[in-house]
């Protein structure tokens, strides 16, 4: 037997011995385990998951042992991911330290970094936050304001960032700041991190459409941050804010899987609300539209896999990345669309004098227009298809 | 089995591209429609694409063939939708020997694969009747001549939009034995001899420059050889090797879906307007990356299909059809961005990009459009 088979074998005997039956099911909001200093849990349930997945380094199998991961390899953090899909485990954490913080800090940190921080994400103590968008940079990221000034061992910094999800339950956060304004804009941005708690933060939520209120507005006044904090170069914090964009439109692709869901899809609302007794969807115009979302989704599925494939055969493409954050947002948008015209009255009931089934469907459906903002706009994600794919220059 | 093409597939694929940039061009479909050819394609080019192999990619060893598989002759098949090139790959190995590979005893398959792809025999399959594709709407009545198939069969009807029909040496004929068009049960497929009695074929010139035609039988008398597989099972042999037909015309309309916006994203770095590049224009921009997102879409669905053909999936049908859908959306889309975005060129005759327009579109017609491939994928998923 392979190696890899065995590995294989290894990881099923234990996901099935270890993860608890009630796991086993997509999470709803309310039941996802986010971590930090007040890390919270659904159930006992949860929290043995929790316990069991941070002990073999499973709620980061492919960080080095050492910083609390598991160790895996490329191959081998795909078999744990396609056995963990195969029983529906929930993830044990979810945030932005395993998805963006950790990477960054893996790719860039010095040694001391890794090891102050790696240990605590892996383990869910510290949760994380990120600034980057401001009131005045959005789309345009590199013209940020937010400054930090030199003083002896530290700098102190004075702004506001915008769209700081979950700033409010949030223990750290890594920063972009200017700490040169005299020259280029994408030159003289410094990648920092310090602690919420630090005196001088202050956080605003902000009440999205959907009523969900994680986004915040978050403002430093003469937050003083040691300067052995930076990740990375002073100055030079664009390239690290740029591959932590990479991360994140890599989450942001396949958010059906990330974020919890109604259960729901288009096919299973077309059967319940315009099937008949075999299942077929009635109305025509619907059912071409289901299976038009179905193939799309398939096709999102499975590009990841054909990227790897492709590299394994010796034809990689790296420009092919460049599309699932795009495709993935939008055919998400599209889907929600599409479940909220065919269950129509039934999904677009509000607040608390109504309990359709389908309610929560209101809610994801107005979620999924953040999609394709946060992380870099469709717009963006176009412009860099048009420029790094295409080798199509800007005007 | 990999989402990509392994190195014995690149390497035939390779192959094909180098015959076609060297030997057929966009320019030599052109000649043939100027000069009115009556084959349709060059002979010459044909007997080389045999010499080198390409008509027996699919076929098992012991009938003459290399059995490099379907998803080997789709990567040919890309290449070749890049020059347009024309010739009876697509009607004769595809689909006719996929569908005697099928159906046939093992006396016709001896009789009849090595003579395909040996360049010997060219056949095509007379199967629509109507304007669009209906592979269970079959019509064309067979009507034993005795009590039962001992003494053949007498085809009565009419077929349309048969690939290279005029030019073929044998026809495979669906006709309706019993049961009612519509049905899939009642369907049997014929070898039929164009030159026999009753057999009249017109070519009919369509706005790509492939060659079909179309087919009257009037009181057409078959002997019982004639039978290709049982009388009246005929639908599921038919659908297996249209399945193959569906792949392989998918992979060349992804072919030429790639040629044209690799093309019009060139036109983007060499035209000018206003002084400047039109490829610096944002608008222009977004609908270029778009088209590139699309574009990889239908890559992975192509390849998953193969797969699935290739490993005998259950889902292999669902997920032809899951590609054949977006790659007929995406030509559509894709060939008339290019004819738009290349401004008044675009619509001149001398610019290629106008002989690919017209081909994408009798590609989508041709074995199901996105509208007939959804239809099938919600059918085939339960919905």
């Amino acid at each position: 037997m392979s190696d890899l088979k065995a590995f294989r074998q290894e990881i099923r005997a234990w996901l099935e011995d270890n993860c608890p039956q009630s796991m086993r099911t997509a999470a709803k909001m309310e039941e996802q385990v986010w971590g930090g200093r007040n890390i919270n849990f659904y159930s006992e349930d949860s929290r043995v998951w929790f316990e069991r997945c941070v002990e073999k380094g499973y709620t980061v199998p492919d960080w080095p042992k050492e910083y609390g991961g598991a160790g895996f390899d490329k191959k081998q953090h795909r078999i744990f991911e396609q056995e963990m899909e195969r029983l529906n485990c929930r993830p044990p954490q979810m945030n932005l330290g395993i998805w963006m913080a950790g990477p960054a800090i893996l790719e860039f940190g010095t040694e001391e970094q890794k090891r102050e921080h790696l240990p605590k994400i892996a383990r869910g103590e510290i949760r994380w936050c990120q600034g980057y968008s401001e009131p005045g940079a959005g789309s345009d990221l590199a013209s940020l304001q937010c400054k930090a000034v030199e003083d002896g061992d530290d700098f102190i910094i004075n702004g506001s960032k915008m769209w700081t999800s979950y700033a409010d339950e949030s223990d750290w956060i890594y920063c972009l700041v200017r700490t040169d304004p005299t020259g280029a804009k994408h030159d003289g941005i410094t990648f920092i991190l310090f602690d919420m708690q630090s005196e001088g933060v202050d956080v605003k939520p902000i009440e999205l459409i959907n009523g969900e209120t994680h986004f915040c507005q978050t403002f430093f006044d003469n937050v003083r941050v040691p300067k052995a904090q930076v990740l990375g170069e002073v100055d030079k914090g664009w390239t690290v804010a740029k591959r932590v964009l990479v991360f994140e439109r890599d989450v942001m692709s396949n958010m059906e899987s990330t974020v919890a869901v109604s259960g729901q899809s288009p096919r299973t609302i077309g059967q319940k609300y315009l099937g008949d007794e075999n299942g077929r969807v009635t109305d025509d115009v619907f059912r071409h539209a289901i299976a038009k979302h179905e193939v799309n989704r398939l096709a999102m599925e499975l590009t990841p896999q054909r990227m790897v494939d492709e590299y394994t055969q010796g034809v990689g493409d790296p420009t092919v990345a460049m599309i699932l954050k795009y495709v993935g947002t939008e055919e998400e948008k599209r889907k929600y669309e599409l479940m909220i015209k065919m269950a129509g009255e039934y999904c677009l009931g509000w607040g608390d004098d109504v309990s359709e089934l389908e309610e929560q469907l209101t809610s994801e459906w107005l979620g999924t227009k953040t999609y394709s903002i946060a992380g870099g706009t469709s717009e963006i994600q176009l412009n860099i298809i048009a420029k790094r794919a295409l080798g199509l220059l800007e005007k | 089995m990999p989402l990509a093409f392994n190195e014995e597939q690149r390497s035939l694929k390779d192959t094909a591209r180098d015959f076609a940039n060297d030997n057929t061009p966009v320019e030599a479909l052109r000649k043939l429609r100027d000069s009115k050819d009556p084959l349709g394609y060059s002979k010459e080019h044909w007997g080389q694409m045999i010499e080198l192999g390409f008509g027996g990619i699919i076929f098992p060893e012991a009938y003459g063939g290399f059995d490099f598989g379907v998803k080997g002759l789709a990567g040919c098949c890309e290449e070749f939708g890049r020059t347009l090139t024309a010739s009876p790959l697509l009607s004769s190995v595809a689909l006719s020997g996929s569908l005697i590979l099928e159906a046939g005893s093992e006396e016709q398959k001896q009789a009849l694969l090595p003579a395909i792809s040996m360049g010997e025999k060219r056949v095509a399959v007379a199967l629509e009747e109507g304007s669009r594709h209906n592979p269970a709407g079959v019509s064309l009545k067979g009507t034993l001549n005795g009590k039962s198939s001992e003494n053949g069969f007498t085809l009565n009807g009419r077929k349309t939009l048969v690939v290279d029909g005029h030019v073929a040496d044998l026809l495979i004929v669906a006709a309706r034995t019993s049961g009612e068009p519509g049905e899939q049960e009642g369907i049997s497929l014929f070898l039929v001899d164009p030159k026999a009695q009753g057999v009249e074929i017109q070519k009919n010139g369509m706005t790509d420059s492939r060659n079909y035609a179309r087919i009257s039988f009037t009181d057409v008398e078959l002997d019982s050889t004639a039978l290709l597989g049982e009388e009246g099972n005929g639908f599921a042999a038919l659908d297996k090797a249209l399945d193959v037909a569906r792949i392989c015309l998918s992979a060349e309309m992804f072919g030429s879906t790639q040629e044209v916006f690799e093309r019009t994203v060139q036109y983007f770095k060499e035209r000018k307007q206003f002084g400047v590049l039109i490829g610096t224009f944002q608008a222009l921009q977004h609908r270029a990356a778009f088209m590139f997102t699309e574009i990889q879409v239908c890559k992975t669905l192509l390849m998953n299909a193969l797969n699935a053909l290739e490993s005998g999936a259950d889902n292999a049908p669902a997920m032809i059809s899951a590609a054949r859908a977006k790659i007929c959306e995406i030509a559509e889309l894709v060939t008339n961005e290019a004819v738009q975005l290349h401004g008044g060129i675009g619509v001149t005759d001398e610019l290629e990009i106008g002989l690919f327009l017209k081909r994408a579109r009798t590609s989508q017609i041709l074995f199901g459009d996105e509208r007939f491939h959804y239809d099938r994928y919600a059918t085939l998923s339960g919905f």
